[in-house]
């Protein structure tokens, strides 16, 4: 059953992921830049990996680390309800189209990601 | 039909690419408890032929995947023509493409 509860679930992820993809996009072309400094050198990717030891660099690394787990985990969600079978229910209601667990657990899971990347930085 | 195709590439790249991420969080999670130089990271990119087919099939599948999801949102939030939403997101084809490529060039083959 379609409910005002469950299409706000629904929408909640379907922004969550939109925006995600936004982060992700304006950060790519500085991610490639930051690799081609190996063309200027070892020297020069040290120096960058020396930059980014700041800790609002590492606060925008935490942000990247959750907004792409995110991305991830909401995606294969988008791709489990478009390309798999609908599940049938014996009760006959409509499950299908939310997979409200796969909205929590990424969440979820991107943020406990996102703290096992922290950990790693601080230890 | 152009738009079937486009859904049909953007949902093609991401599955294929799902994997790839996974990869790239786990490289990410390990990297922050080893030691992060420019030495060691060289090291292991180029310690397989088989990470630089990764890493260009990863470059060109995001190359693909971002924007034509930038072109969706564009669309339906900028309120973009359909003909401008496609021509920004074929330059971000090949601007991704360029820099990406150039990226994985410079950590594998043209590192100095």
């Amino acid at each position: 059953m379609i409910t005002r509860q469950r299409l706000t679930l629904s929408y909640m992820a379907f922004i969550l992921h939109r925006l995600s993809g936004i982060g992700l996009v304006c950060f790519l072309p500085f991610h490639f830049l930051t690799l081609g400094l190996g063309l200027e050198g070892e020297a020069a990717l040290d120096h960058m990996l020396a930059y980014t030891e700041q800790p609002l660099i590492k606060a925008g690394e935490l942000i990247l680390v959750i907004l792409f787990s995110l991305h991830l985990l909401l995606g294969i969600r988008v791709l489990i309800i478009e390309w798999m079978p609908w599940p049938d229910r014996a009760d006959g209601h409509y499950y299908g189209g939310l997979r409200a667990g796969w909205i929590f657990g990424g969440v979820a899971i991107a943020l406990i990601l996102g703290w096992i990347f922290i950990d790693g930085v601080m230890t | 039909m152009l738009e079937v195709r486009l859904y049909v590439l953007q949902r093609l790249t991401a599955a294929i690419m799902a994997p790839m991420v996974i990869v790239h969080l786990a490289t990410i999670l390990y990297a922050t408890r080893a030691e992060l130089t420019a030495a060691s990271i060289l090291a292991r990119v180029q310690s397989s032929p088989w990470l630089v087919v990764f890493y260009t099939a990863f470059v060109v599948m995001v190359a693909i995947h971002a924007p034509l999801g930038l072109r969706k949102i564009l669309i339906e939030w900028g309120r973009l023509r359909m003909s401008a939403a496609n021509m920004i997101s074929l330059v971000l084809f090949v601007v991704f493409l360029g820099m990406g490529l150039r990226g994985v060039w410079a950590l594998t083959g043209g590192a100095g």
